[in-house]
Parts: structure tokens; C-alpha cells; sequence
């Protein structure tokens, strides 16, 4: 079946909007327009006339789309939040991924089921991706920080980098405490002392 | 007694102030729990989280809470209060032109709201004839008081919200430039956006919430309906820690350690100062008027937190005036369920 469905995207966050966009476009989806400004929505939405519309939650104009798609005679369709309780479950997960996903009244559950997967899908993935990237830099931060007080106990005490590596690495297993947090310390110490 | 972690999401507003002050002073933790506070970006998303269980509680609009108890504009989530989080606290606010046009045609006392609104009636008249588009004010969401202030505000002019005047709905955090670019020529919120506008020098506050509907019920503690008795310890916990944080709130000498709390850059993320003037009724007013000393701009004390399902009968009469909904006999029980005076319950004990 071809999915001939208009799918309008809210993100202010371009990369994840492209990630959302590639897997719809993936699934079938062609009609695909992604909108990052908050501002002038409902122009966007009285010109383009979605079928479908993705809104990521940490957008604050999801407001004023719900009362637009409520009360305005601007929308030339009656618009609802996609709530489908025979099915909370995906409801959940979607909430959950940071997603909501608004309907032209009548559209049949079973068509917007696949976009909603695909939509929570690719927002779980982009912050996987995210958090990844956030754990890799802090990797790199706490090595920075220790590679800083390795040299600092060299100087100090006189000692080779392994031999100052692992004094601090039995000072850490000693004081029941982190790599990092010892090096911290270290640093603090001799920026007082200087 | 084991400790509660309970997750309550919440909005950067002033009327946060008792779950920021329970969470933040240590009042929470002396009854047994670890709060948790969530900040949010919507009122969709608080009843949204709230539903799927991502939050225990949520910082929530009285009148949202009857929309989505009730169904009404398309989600059904039921909601019920064990308490209260403040009463009033909203302002309505005019960008500085419309503000000094409405005072160049009001016909007597601008404080006076009937006069202000006739003022507001005499400038739409007078744009229509020169063929100029309608004036347009925010809300910052559909279904709230400020939408209601707004709509009863202008009824005392004859005028209606929605056709004389357009109705928009602003996210509180777009306020301020939304006023200034002339995207709205007035807006009503909950502080401190009215004070931020006039600080920016881009607004002027005609009229406080009390002037216009005293005793607002504005916004209240939701938990899921199936909750409240479900989980009755947490909610007995969570109400006793925010019925002392609201004696500590109504103590003026407590003012300035509130405002600071307020004030961290994981709440409110505002000016300390700013705050504690809104904490201590000083208003400023812009357009050229000095500071108005209003005693109860905004409400934490014993009595506002108290839940009265009065305020139903009261918010469902506004929402039919606004045409939000048909209040039936039928619709105001189920309303009137929501406030649940837990509060009494509890200094029983």
C-alpha cells in the first residue's frame, strides 16, 4: 500500500528532524516537510495541510498546536492528538522517546501506527546516539583531567609516568574513590599551593 | 520510615514556589521523601508525563485538569488534587502602545476594569473603521484562567474573545518577544512574565488577577485519579511536606530565601530581586505609573492551598462563557471530584 500521507515534522533539533525524516522516507513516506521554527506555525500548517503532524516534546509550542488544532477555524481539517487506548502501550513509548504525534480526525489507526514506530524508533535511537557522544567526551574529559595530574605528581615527587600512574591508582583503590576524583583533587590542591 | 523518591514535574513559574521550596529547603526530605523535580515546557507534556506514569505529580493548570479529567479537546487523562499550589497570580499586560492608546480613550479610571475594557472596546471600533486588523492577545494555554480573565475582561465591554479580538496561545517563555515584535498587542500570564515585560520596557500591566476574578483558582497539585488512593502514603507525605512548606512561604521573613530558591538556574532561572518583589505584592506597572503595593497578587498561605470543589462549579462557568464547554449537571459533579480536600484529612491525623 502506498502510504500517500502528508507528515509534517516540529523539531527545532535539525539533526534528529533529518533521522526522523530518512526513516519515514525509508518506510515509504514521500510527502515529508520538516518545520524547526516555532514561530509561524500556523502558516505553516494552514499551507501545507498535513495529514500527520510529529511534534518533539521538548518544543514549547506544543500549546499553542493543540489549542490551534482545538479551537482555530485556521486548520481546514479538524486535527487531534493521535491517543489510541486500545493501545497505550505505544502511547507510552512515545512519551517516553519525547515524541507526540497529532492526526487528521478520521485517519485510521492502522496507518498511523507504522509512523509512530518509526518516529519513536529514530528519537530513541538519536539519543542513544546522543548519550554516547556525551559519555565519549566525558571519557575524554576525565583522561584530560588525569593525564594533567599525572604530570603535576611527576614534577612534584620526581617519579616516571608509570610510577606516578599507579601511586595515584593506589591512592584511588585506598581511598575507596574514582580515578578521576583523586586527579581532581590533585589539581585543586596545586593550583591553592601555586 | 523509608524514604519516597517521587519525580513532580513543573513549569518555570512563580507559582511552582511551593513544590521548588519543598523540594529545595529540606522540608520534603523531613517527611520522607526524595523529591524529584522535573522542569517541562508545556502543559501537554505535564498531563502527558502524568499519564504514562513518568511523573507521579505535575505542577498543573485548574482548568487543564478539568479538560483533561472531562475529555475535553480531545485527550481524556482524570485527574484529581489533593491540594492546591497557590491562588492567583496572573496579570494582564498591554505591549506600551496599545497601553497608552487605551489610556488616551478610557473615559474615567483605567484601574477600573469596566473602564479599561470600554477603553479597549472604543480602540477596536476605531481600528475596524480605519480598516486595520484586529487587535490580538495570548493565553499561554487553550484551556486556562488566563484565557478566562481575558474573555470576562472583555465581556464587560461587550466585546468577544476569539471574534472581536484574536485569541493566540503563547508558551509563557515567548511572552515578552511576542509583545515586543507586535506578533500580540496584550498577553495574560502567571508571574513573572507581566513583570519581565515591564522591566523590558516592551509592556504595561493594566490589570492584576485580582482585580479581575479574586481568589483565582489557578493552579493546583495533579496526580493521576487512580493514584490519589492507590498510593495514599505518597500523596499523604507529599501533602503534609507542602503544607509546611506553605507556612514557611506565608512567613515574610522567608521571602528572600524563597526568591533565591526560586531563582536557581534549574527552576525559575530568574532575577533574585525580580522575584522577591512579586513574593512581596510589589508590581510594577509600567507606562509611566509607579509601583502598585497588591496584597494579594499571589496566594501560598493555609487557605489558598486548601482544595474546594466550589472552584469547580466556578471554572466550569467560565469555560461555558468562553464556549469551551456545556457545564451540565452531569459534568460539574464529575469536576467537583477533582478537588479533593485531602489537606483536612491530614491535620486530622
Amino acid at each position: 500500500m502506498a502510504p500517500n500521507l502528508r507528515i509534517l515534522i516540529v523539531d527545532a533539533n535539525q539533526v534528529r528532524a533529518a533521522i526522523i525524516e530518512d526513516g519515514l522516507r525509508d518506510a515509504g513516506y514521500e510527502q515529508l516537510i520538516r518545520l524547526s521554527a516555532t514561530t509561524g506555525l500556523v502558516a505553516a500548517i494552514e499551507a501545507h495541510d498535513p495529514d500527520v503532524v510529529i511534534i518533539d516534546l521538548e518544543d514549547p509550542s506544543r500549546d499553542a498546536l493543540a489549542d490551534m488544532f482545538l479551537v482555530s477555524r485556521n486548520v481546514r481539517r479538524p486535527i487531534t492528538m493521535f491517543v489510541d487506548q486500545s493501545d497505550s502501550a505505544s502511547i507510552e513509548a512515545a512519551v517516553e522517546a519525547g515524541v507526540s504525534a497529532y492526526i487528521v480526525d478520521g485517519l485510521k489507526k492502522e496507518r498511523m501506527q507504522p509512523i509512530l514506530q518509526t518516529c519513536i524508533s529514530r528519537f530513541n535511537a538519536f539519543r542513544k546516539l546522543r548519550e554516547e557522544l556525551e559519555e565519549a567526551r566525558s571519557q575524554l574529559d576525565d583522561r584530560k583531567t588525569i593525564d594533567r595530574a599525572k604530570g603535576i605528581v611527576m614534577r612534584l615527587k620526581g617519579l616516571s609516568e608509570d610510577e606516578a600512574y599507579a601511586l595515584m591508582r593506589r591512592t584511588a583503590m585506598n581511598e575507596k574513590r574514582k580515578l578521576v576524583d583523586i586527579a581532581r583533587s590533585l589539581i585543586t590542591a596545586a593550583e591553592m599551593l601555586k | 520510615m523509608t524514604t519516597l523518591h517521587l519525580r513532580v514535574g513543573f513549569m518555570p513559574l512563580v507559582d511552582a514556589a511551593l513544590l521548588i521550596a519543598a523540594a529545595d529547603s529540606g522540608i520534603a526530605q523531613a517527611h520522607g521523601l526524595a523529591l524529584e523535580l522535573v522542569r517541562d515546557v508545556s502543559w501537554s507534556n505535564l498531563r502527558d508525563r502524568l499519564h504514562v506514569r513518568l511523573l507521579d505529580a505535575a505542577h498543573m493548570l485548574a482548568p487543564a485538569a478539568i479538560a483533561s479529567t472531562l475529555g475535553i479537546g480531545g485527550v481524556t487523562a482524570p485527574m484529581a488534587a489533593p491540594l492546591m499550589l497557590n491562588l492567583n497570580g496572573n496579570a494582564l499586560t498591554l505591549s506600551a502602545r496599545r497601553f497608552e492608546e487605551v489610556a488616551r480613550v478610557a473615559m474615567g479610571d483605567l484601574a477600573d476594569p469596566s473602564i479599561s475594557a470600554q477603553a479597549l472596546a472604543t480602540l477596536v471600533s476605531s481600528r475596524k473603521a480605519s480598516g486595520l486588523p484586529p487587535l490580538a492577545f495570548a493565553a499561554v494555554f487553550g484551556f486556562s484562567c488566563h484565557t478566562y480573565l481575558l474573555h470576562d475582561w472583555m465581556a464587560l465591554a461587550g466585546l468577544r474573545l476569539g471574534e472581536d479580538i484574536r485569541l493566540t496561545i503563547v508558551p509563557p517563555v515567548r511572552t515578552v518577544e511576542a509583545l515586543a515584535s507586535g506578533e500580540v498587542d496584550g498577553f495574560c500570564a502567571g508571574a513573572p512574565w507581566n513583570t519581565l515585560a515591564v522591566e523590558a520596557g516592551v509592556g504595561a500591566i493594566l490589570h492584576c488577577g485580582v482585580d479581575l476574578m479574586p481568589d483565582c483558582p489557578e493552579k493546583l497539585l495533579a496526580w493521576r485519579a487512580d493514584d490519589v488512593e492507590r498510593r495514599s502514603e505518597a500523596v499523604a507525605r507529599l501533602n503534609a511536606a507542602l503544607v509546611e512548606a506553605s507556612h514557611w512561604a506565608s512567613n515574610e521573613s522567608n521571602w528572600p530565601a524563597l526568591a533565591r530558591m526560586l531563582a536557581a538556574p534549574d527552576r525559575l532561572a530568574a532575577a533574585p530581586a525580580l522575584i522577591e518583589a512579586i513574593l512581596c505584592g510589589e508590581i510594577v506597572q509600567g507606562g509611566g505609573r509607579p509601583p502598585r503595593h497588591v496584597p494579594s497578587y499571589i496566594r501560598f498561605d493555609a487557605a489558598a492551598i486548601r482544595p474546594d470543589p466550589a472552584y469547580a462549579d466556578r471554572l466550569l462557568a467560565a469555560m461555558a462563557r468562553a464556549g469551551h464547554v456545556d457545564a451540565t449537571p452531569d459534568l460539574v459533579e464529575r469536576a467537583r471530584a477533582i478537588f479533593r480536600p485531602f489537606a483536612e484529612e491530614l491535620a486530622r491525623r
